[in-house]
């Protein structure tokens, strides 16, 4: 489903952070991206959004070179993105809203799109039906997230895109937000694309590990973790071996402290 | 704010003013009860037209100011490029006391209405502009990624972000500045008019020397700087219910 050929990206004045890069996601599979920050995740998604633009090489996405942001991918980032003078549910329909407002042009809205009004669906199936007439400023961080989510599966998407989406909040929550992520992505078919900087959480929900390195990536390395959200798996051995070995491979890339002068040489 | 607070220290000031005038006890200084019986009295004789002229005078300033500063601080704020042109010039021109200006308004648009509006209209438009501005230019970038990731493109981000995020800041910028365009107006009509609150406040304390009159009006003109400012205090409680929630 996407597809990036020779792809080539920095931003100027630095070492690309990727160079020559090409990899591939396969339709309905669960991708983490994993690395430590500066490795160029959190670029590599938005290039994947069609925020960026590649330096060079390309991006495509079901054949389809990517030039802009496409209308079925679904972007969810860290801090939620909310409109603060909107309700939850306003916040929900806002997706929709703007697919109306340009109608089906197969540039901001895809050709084919059916106007089905999913959010009392997704408002329901997300929990947030007692708090749908609540502002953002009102809601807890895990509410908040779970709005993010509802406005983003409005609108159908075929392909998830999310930037640490849990990392501001509590374990118990964001243990929840995990599996609510992977039962929705199983049941609409969904290609998943999340960058994190949890071990514990590329392993959880990654069936595919993308493993990123100090600038430039010129190779991508994968990690299969097939078993990756059925149930009991965090308990498993394989799990845990699993989280070992790439916490192996974090430490050999981040760079040994250069030897600081001692006190005294500094006249 | 309670009402019953506002209403004890209404009644506060009353009081104090009262007890000065008994101090004082001359003719420039006659107490409140005197001056709301001319004040009433007054109304009907030609003080409720003075209102709705300068009611009319700040209302059309407000009114074009919102117009064209709005959508040109939504225009230079949602624009790197056009910010980096025009925040010099907004910079050097913000500062400046717009009151100097006065008598060279007056040159250039003589000394009718249309002077006392743009006058008006000039201390606004510069609050509402750098305010906009500011609101549409400090947008989190992570609010306007994910509409665009949405589909959103340079039109519906204007329709869905930009504008209503200017509406507080309008709302703002009318509320800090409503007392200087009320003060401001009081000097426009000293000049060359025969209408208007500062007119009738001069003429009848300069002029006339009827001093319960001048207390009139000085109590008309401080009721429309009030009645303006409550009506914006609750058009934002109206529109942006979402400032007042807990």
């Amino acid at each position: 489903m996407i597809h990036s050929h020779d792809l080539t990206f920095g931003y100027s004045h630095h070492t690309p952070l990727f160079q020559d890069f090409n990899w591939q996601v396969q339709r309905g599979e669960m991708w983490a991206i994993l690395g430590s920050s500066g490795c160029g995740k959190t670029s590599l998604l938005y290039l994947l959004a069609g925020l960026h633009a590649p330096t060079s090489g390309r991006i495509e996405i079901d054949g389809e070179p990517l030039l802009r942001p496409r209308p079925r991918t679904g972007l969810i980032l860290q801090d939620y993105g909310l409109l603060p003078w909107a309700t939850v549910r306003q916040n929900a329909e806002l997706g929709l809203q703007v697919r109306d407002f340009y109608g089906p042009d197969g540039k901001h809205t895809p050709k084919n799109f059916q106007a089905e009004n999913k959010v009392p669906y997704w408002l329901e199936r997300l929990g947030l039906n007692a708090v749908a007439d609540k502002f953002p400023s009102q809601l807890s961080g895990g509410q908040r997230q779970r709005t993010a989510i509802a406005r983003t599966l409005a609108v159908q998407p075929d392909l998830l895109l999310m930037d640490e989406p849990f990392s501001s909040l509590d374990a118990v929550t964001r243990e929840d937000l995990q599996n609510l992520t992977l039962s929705f992505c199983k049941e609409q078919n969904l290609t998943l694309v999340m960058v994190t900087h949890a071990i514990e959480e590329a392993a959880a929900l990654g069936q595919k590990i993308l493993l990123l390195d100090t600038a430039p990536n010129q190779t991508a390395r994968v990690f299969d973790n097939p078993q990756a959200g059925q149930p009991d798996y965090r308990n498993s051995q394989a799990y845990h071996d699993l989280c070992q070995a790439l916490w192996q491979e974090m430490r050999h890339e981040i760079p040994s402290p250069q030897p600081s002068p001692e006190r005294g040489d500094v006249q | 704010m309670k009402r019953c607070d506002l209403f004890l220290s209404a009644l506060g000031l009353l009081v104090a003013w009262q007890v000065a005038a008994l101090l004082v006890n001359r003719p420039i200084l006659p107490g409140p009860w005197q001056v709301l019986v001319v004040f009433f009295k007054e109304l009907g004789d030609g003080l409720l037209i003075h209102f709705g002229v300068s009611l009319w005078r700040a209302t059309a300033g407000m009114a074009l100011s919102v117009l064209v500063a709005a959508p040109l601080g939504l225009i230079i704020g949602g624009s790197k490029r056009l910010d980096r042109i025009f925040s010099p010039i907004i910079y050097l021109l913000y500062p400046i006391p717009k009151v100097v200006f006065v008598p060279i308004v007056f040159l250039f648009l003589g000394i009718g209405d249309v002077a006392k509006i743009a006058i008006i209209f000039l201390i606004l438009f510069f609050q509402i502009l750098v305010l906009v501005r500011d609101q549409a230019a400090g947008l989190p970038p992570q609010l306007l990624q994910s509409l665009r990731s949405l589909g959103a493109g340079r039109r519906a981000l204007f329709r869905f972000v930009y504008l209503p995020a200017s509406l507080p800041a309008i709302l703002t910028a009318l509320r800090q500045s409503i007392g200087t365009a009320v003060a401001v107006l009081y000097i426009t009509e000293l000049f060359a008019t025969k209408y208007g609150l500062g007119y009738y406040i001069y003429y009848n304390g300069s002029t006339l020397f009827d001093y319960p009159a001048m207390y009139a009006g000085v109590i008309a003109m401080s009721l429309l700087g009030l009645g303006m400012y409550f009506l914006v205090d609750w058009l934002e409680r109206w529109l942006c219910p979402w400032k007042y929630v807990s």
